[in-house]
């Protein structure tokens, strides 16, 4: 018996451990982001100052603003093509299917690199330069892929002979496709965007190879700010500590609110 | 002029036209490049030049170094968290799985940037001071960091699928904990071991986000290299770009392929 309370506690310390580390950078700047000076190691007095600046500084509100608006428009446009492309493929003869799957699956495996880079070496040699058309071609052509792969599933579970009772009653097929399949493989439509979001919000790479002059989403300021910094940016990078926990506090948020919504659900049925 | 039939096979159509300008031209456009000079004529130059120069292939190689260091501490990290999870009888099991999870949500810039903060705060003690310029060092912890969520997500999920009487089964014909462990457990999760290791070990060669952000810009992984080469010379940009590509194909092959049904980034929890 005590044997299995040690072990207990040796399991619980070793995930306990492994959570703090992932946690710690992350505290870190959550406890600095409140303090007056932006030096990290020293706490000075509690203040909001980084904060102030942070909504005070147009610029990093732009870009603020660039990152949300991209993801936003880059997720939307890559979960209809993507669900489309889904539909398509899945009633397609099979060499058609493993045609076009294959070829979408190559930006999945493919280094974000090499994919930014032939985009880039493309849009260039056809007389494209970078516009925000490119780079919005270049996180579709990252988030898509994610898309197929997250509603596939969903249509190979679907139930075929609703819509083909559906087309029975009198449907056309194109209402009995938005009326039957949709409403049966809408969860991995949904899922298909968040994560079409999550990748757009995250990417550095593609955005860095595609994007006009001029144009910055957190990514690219961050790294900019950081790895050519200088003195003038030290002010902003706080302000950054201070984004970055706003971030993490709205996740934690999100993530709480939908298990509480989930549980409601399960509860309600 | 009677509209075709609305048939369900043409949904497909745009997604496939996609794919041909913005995956399969792209791709060809590097091929192109790379077999040709600067006056666009066809030459193996590049090709002979990448294989004899050691500076080229040793960075390669220095890089490959890295990535395995990096995927074997993922591995060591979340191989006993992941089957604590999963062989937790805990509710909240899925609580936990979570918490794992959500850094990943925060922007991968700000978070390599929260690392590098505490490195800093960390390099100001006397007896941490070695950390300021421990590059290499720097540069695996971050790519730890970032990229042990890809590991423990697909590990548990294939130890959640083990089922529980095998285990019964093993105990009862008197398999002790290590038998138990070499012929059940590892056995079974090496499906997720082989998708997790691809999950840490490409981006870890090519995403030199990390590397440059924590290394001081003086680690050179393959992503770094093509992108350097990517400034002045596109023909050798795209040689090594090739290089990369095959590498990651042919990893990808050997770990039997990416499985559609895992959805390393958890939106689907």
């Amino acid at each position: 018996m005590k044997h299995t309370v040690l072990k207990n506690c040796l399991k619980a310390f070793v995930v306990g451990l492994v959570l703090l580390l992932l946690y710690l950078p992350i505290l870190l700047l959550a406890v600095y982001s409140f303090d007056k000076t932006n030096m990290i190691g020293r706490f000075e007095g509690f203040s909001f100052t980084h904060y102030a600046a942070l909504f005070q500084n147009s610029k990093v509100l732009g870009m603020i603003g660039n990152t949300f608006l991209l993801a936003f428009v880059a997720a939307i446009l890559s979960t209809v093509l993507g669900t489309m492309g889904a539909l398509g493929m899945f009633y397609s003869k099979k060499r058609v299917k493993m045609l076009i799957n294959g070829v979408s699956q190559i930006p999945v495996i493919n280094a974000e690199i090499v994919t930014a880079l032939s985009l880039a070496v493309t849009f260039v040699a056809i007389g494209l330069g970078k516009s925000y058309f490119t780079l919005l071609i270049g996180h579709m052509v990252m988030c898509t892929p994610f898309v197929v792969l997250s509603v596939m599933p969903k249509l190979k579970q679907m139930d075929n002979s609703l819509y083909e009772a559906a087309l029975d009653l009198g449907a056309s097929p194109f209402k009995a496709l938005m009326q039957v399949v949709l409403p049966q493989i809408i969860p991995g439509v949904i899922s298909g965007f968040m994560l079409a979001v999550t990748l757009s919000l995250d990417d550095y790479i593609v955005t860095m190879y595609t994007r006009p002059a001029g144009f910055e989403t957190i990514s690219t300021y961050v790294y900019n700010a950081t790895t050519k910094g200088n003195a003038h940016t030290a002010v902003t990078l706080a302000s950054l500590w201070a984004l970055t926990t706003i971030i993490f506090v709205v996740i934690v948020l999100f993530v709480l609110i939908s298990n509480l919504a989930g549980r409601k659900k399960e509860a309600d049925r | 002029m009677k509209l075709p039939r609305f048939s369900r096979k043409t949904l497909c159509i745009p997604y496939a036209v996609f794919l041909v300008f913005f995956v399969i031209i792209p791709m060809c456009v590097i091929l192109f490049y790379a077999f040709t000079d600067r006056d666009m004529h066809f030459s193996f130059s590049n090709f002979l030049q990448f294989f004899s120069d050691p500076t080229k292939l040793s960075t390669i190689v220095y890089s490959i170094v890295i990535s395995l260091i990096t995927t074997v501490i993922c591995l060591v990290i979340a191989y006993p968290v992941a089957l604590i999870l999963a062989r937790s009888k805990l509710k909240k099991k899925f609580v936990i799985l979570m918490l794992f999870v959500l850094p990943m949500w925060i922007n991968f810039v700000l978070r390599v940037n929260a690392l590098r903060e505490l490195f800093n705060l960390l390099s100001q003690a006397d007896a941490l001071a070695w950390l300021e310029n421990a590059n290499i060092f720097k540069t695996i912890v971050g790519m730890v960091y970032d990229f042990l969520p890809f590991m423990i997500l697909p590990l548990y999920t294939t130890m959640l699928k083990i089922d529980d009487s095998l285990y019964e089964a093993s105990a009862d014909l008197g398999g002790n904990a290590f038998t138990t462990f070499f012929r059940i457990t590892l056995p079974l999760s090496m499906p997720g071991i082989m998708s997790g290791v691809t999950m840490v070990f490409l981006p870890s060669m090519t995403n030199y986000v990390v590397s440059d952000m924590l290394g001081n810009a003086k680690v050179t992984i393959i992503g770094k290299f093509i992108s350097d080469y990517f400034g002045n010379d596109w023909h050798m940009g795209s040689m090594i770009a090739l290089v990369l590509l095959i590498i990651v194909f042919a990893s990808t092959l050997l770990s039997g392929g990416l499985k559609s049904d895992e959805n390393v980034r958890g939106t689907n929890l």
